[in-house]
Formats: C-alpha cells, sequence, structure tokens
C-alpha cells in the first residue's frame, strides 16, 4: 500500500470520525456554585453545577451531606430550564459552619453516566 | 494488489457503517477518568481509535520512526478486542533506509475487578503478534509472539482531607511476558538469532488537573489548561533465558495529555535508561479518539450486554 493509501484511509477515516461529532459525550463537570474547595462566609440556598453536555433530569442528582453525614439538601434536583447542562439543588436554611461534601451523578442526553463529588465549607 | 484511493475510502466506509448497525469507551472507574495512555497499555475496556501514534527514537542500531494505528472494540461491556498495525521507517547506521509494515497485532482484554469508590481496576488480557504478516526488510519476524499481560489501574481520589491536594494521582500499568514461537530463527547470513521470553512491564503515573478541578479545588483553571493531564509513563523489558538474561532496555517518557469530548492529543519524549536502549531523546505523539462518544448509539457500544 502506498503512502497516497495510506492518506486516503487516513482522510476517510476523518471524515467519518467529524460527521460524528454531532453526537453528544459524557458530562463532565465544568464548574459549580459553590466553588469546588472553597470556603465561603454565607450558608448557600443551593448548589449549582454546571457540565460539558445536556443531561436527563429524571437520572441526575445532586445530593448535599454534613461533616455527620446527614443530607441537607431538600431532595429537589432540578433541571435549569434554559440551560439543560446546569442542575441545581436547594439547602436547607441556615446551614452551621462545616464541611459539606456535594456528589452528583448525571446521566448525559446519550446515556452516558459520570459522577463525582466535591466539598465546600462555610466558616464564619 | 492495487486499491485506488476511491475504493479503499468506500471500503472504509462501508465497514463502519456495517459495524454502525450491530453496534461507548473511555477510562472511568467511579469519579476518576483515566485518559488513553501512549506507551504503556492500560486496563481499560474501550471503544477506541489511535490514528495516528507516531514516534522516533535513535536506538544504536540507527533511527527508528513509526506511524501507527491501533482499534479497540467492546464485545461485551467487560471484553474487548483490539487490532493494530504500524508502518515502520528504518535509518540504520551506515545503511540505506528501509520501510514497511510491521506485523499485525491482535489482542483481547477482559477487565475482572473495578471498584467506583476506590477509583480501581483490574484486567487480564493477551495479545498476539502474527508473524509473517509484516515486511521482513522492516524486522517484521516470521514467527508469531504471544503475551499474556495483566493490567491495572488505581486513582488517589480515596485519600483523606489532609492529602487532598494528592487525590488527583492515578496510575495505570501492565505486567506480561512475551512468548515468542520460535526460540531462535537463521538470519540471511545463516546465523541463529535466539528469541528469548521477555518480561515487559511498564506503568503510567500522572496528575489529572481535571481531577483537581472537578474535585478538590476549583482554582481558576480554564480552557484548554483545565483538561490537561501531566503524566510520565515507565516502560521497561527484561529478557528472561536464551543468553540475554537481565538485559533490560526501557523507557521514561514525560509528557502531557489534553483530552477533550471525543479526542485526546498527546505528546511525550522518549528518555532511554540506558546506553543498550539508545543515547537520544525520541519523541512520541498520538491523536486517540474516543468512538463511545463519537457514535454512542452505534459503533461506540459493546455489541453484546448494553444496557
Amino acid at each position: 500500500m502506498k503512502r497516497k493509501q495510506l492518506i486516503s484511509i487516513a482522510v476517510g477515516l476523518f471524515s467519518l470520525l467529524a460527521m460524528a461529532a454531532q453526537a453528544n459525550a459524557h458530562a463532565f463537570m465544568v464548574r459549580a456554585e459553590p466553588r469546588v474547595g472553597s470556603k465561603v462566609k454565607k450558608a448557600p440556598s443551593e448548589v449549582r453545577v454546571w457540565f460539558s453536555e445536556t443531561v436527563q433530569q429524571a437520572s441526575s442528582t445532586i445530593k448535599v451531606f454534613d461533616g455527620s453525614g446527614k443530607q441537607v439538601d431538600k431532595k429537589n434536583t432540578r433541571l435549569d430550564p434554559r440551560n439543560h447542562a446546569l442542575l441545581d439543588v436547594s439547602l436547607e436554611p441556615d446551614l452551621a459552619p462545616g464541611s459539606y461534601r456535594v456528589i452528583w451523578r448525571v446521566t448525559s442526553v446519550d446515556t452516558h453516566v459520570t459522577n463525582g463529588d466535591f466539598r465546600f465549607q462555610i466558616v464564619r | 494488489m492495487k486499491f485506488s484511493n476511491r475504493a479503499v475510502i468506500l471500503t472504509m466506509l462501508a465497514i463502519a457503517l456495517a459495524l454502525a448497525d450491530r453496534a461507548g469507551g473511555h477510562g472511568f472507574a467511579g469519579a476518576r477518568f483515566f485518559p488513553a495512555t501512549l506507551s504503556t497499555d492500560d486496563p481499560f475496556v474501550n471503544d477506541e481509535l489511535s490514528l495516528p501514534t507516531v514516534s522516533t527514537i535513535k536506538t544504536p542500531e540507527g533511527r527508528e520512526t513509526s506511524i501507527a494505528v491501533d482499534i479497540a472494540k467492546r464485545i461485551t461491556p467487560n471484553l474487548g478486542i483490539e487490532l493494530g498495525e504500524s508502518f515502520l521507517e528504518l535509518n540504520p547506521n551506515g545503511e540505506h533506509e528501509s520501510s514497511g509494515f510491521g506485523n499485525v497485532e491482535l489482542g483481547a482484554k477482559y477487565r475482572f475487578f473495578t471498584s467506583e469508590k476506590h477509583e480501581t481496576i483490574f484486567s487480564l488480557g493477551a495479545g498476539v503478534e502474527i508473524g509473517g504478516t509484516g515486511q521482513k526488510r522492516v524486522g517484521a519476524e516470521s514467527f508469531s509472539t504471544w503475551t499474556p499481560a495483566f493490567f491495572f489501574g488505581k486513582g488517589l481520589g480515596d485519600l483523606p482531607d489532609t492529602l487532598s491536594l494528592l487525590r488527583p494521582v492515578a496510575a495505570t500499568g501492565v505486567v506480561g511476558i512475551t512468548i515468542p514461537t520460535s526460540a531462535s530463527t537463521r538470519t540471511s547470513d545463516m546465523e541463529i538469532e535466539r528469541h528469548p521470553n521477555v518480561l515487559r512491564y511498564g506503568f503510567a503515573l500522572e496528575y489529572s488537573l481535571i481531577y483537581l478541578q472537578e474535585q478538590v479545588k476549583d482554582i481558576g483553571l480554564r480552557a484548554p489548561f483545565d483538561r490537561l493531564i501531566p503524566l510520565v509513563e515507565f516502560s521497561f523489558d527484561t529478557p528472561l533465558n536464551r543468553g540475554r538474561s537481565g538485559e533490560t532496555t526501557g523507557t521514561i517518557n514525560p509528557g502531557v495529555i489534553w483530552s477533550s469530548k471525543y479526542v485526546q492529543f498527546g505528546v511525550e519524549a522518549i528518555v532511554p535508561i540506558n546506553e543498550r536502549t539508545g543515547k537520544s531523546v525520541g519523541v512520541i505523539g498520538q491523536v486517540h479518539f474516543y468512538l463511545d462518544d463519537l457514535f454512542p448509539h452505534t459503533l461506540g457500544r459493546p455489541l453484546f450486554g448494553w444496557k
């Protein structure tokens, strides 16, 4: 096989891959509020997480736990109606100072499941 | 045999479409995303395409340049097969340049353990370089070589809070034995060349800025730096018998991988560990496609057992 044919194979494959690139991918976390690993002075009323892809509401959750392992979110994970790559969950009011762990698990629209967790601290 | 360029492209399209009728593979263990490594094999069973992997290094025999393609396809979620081929260009010291294809390589891998909580994965696999499928002028052997191997991956995401900045560290690696089907062959000048069994081992040590940003501490990195994974790969071969016991060769390859939605780009220096391996620093680069994200409903899924 000559060099020209090798180039043809490469061009053919790249074309296929370029056509396929309209698909959705694994949803990675882009950023969050409160920020990952941050210290905040005011207790947040909600946790918001932005993803790299649109996600499915039905199978996507955010849970927030305090240092003792008690769940402190209102179990109402919502998909932002204007941005389907943004999830948020409400928190109990006036959370005490301490370390909080956010655990998220999402399913992107192409059915790939990803998960992760991070912490933030409330300090006074 | 002659192929026209159009025929080659049409054939590739037909193969892709045929597979699409029957038929995702990032390396994940829990919250940990492991990139595909360049110089050592990783433990993941995936739908991926490396096109191309290009490397060049000056060895004691002369400069060797390789352009390789590898494709991996999941049969079930835990079982996958791999196919690889490389085009080699050799510039031996004081001799004429030669080029051609190496032997075709086939492999299978089975992932038998995954711990999401501890970001750990173990796999077993076997590969075969099929003798006689490549061209002798570039050193393709006439006999086949089998390599059963154990693969592992471990992320440090389960470290305590006091060591949180080490959580982005992860390692993947492989230990295998390469067994030639022929103990010796006769060279063109009638000398006997012996082919030892070889212990092949290597690992990659990586620090994922993706993991740092997403799981540990948002340090404000933005694209493209938030998708970088600096790493160092270590790759060694130690012959075990037939007069060459202990003649270890190997390289240490520092580099970086940038991972996006559908593709990752990687580049590493190739630093020989001793004079037997070489005296000059080489380089390896790779473009690697995530077929599970490019073709999530077709080619990027396991053939069987997909839920």
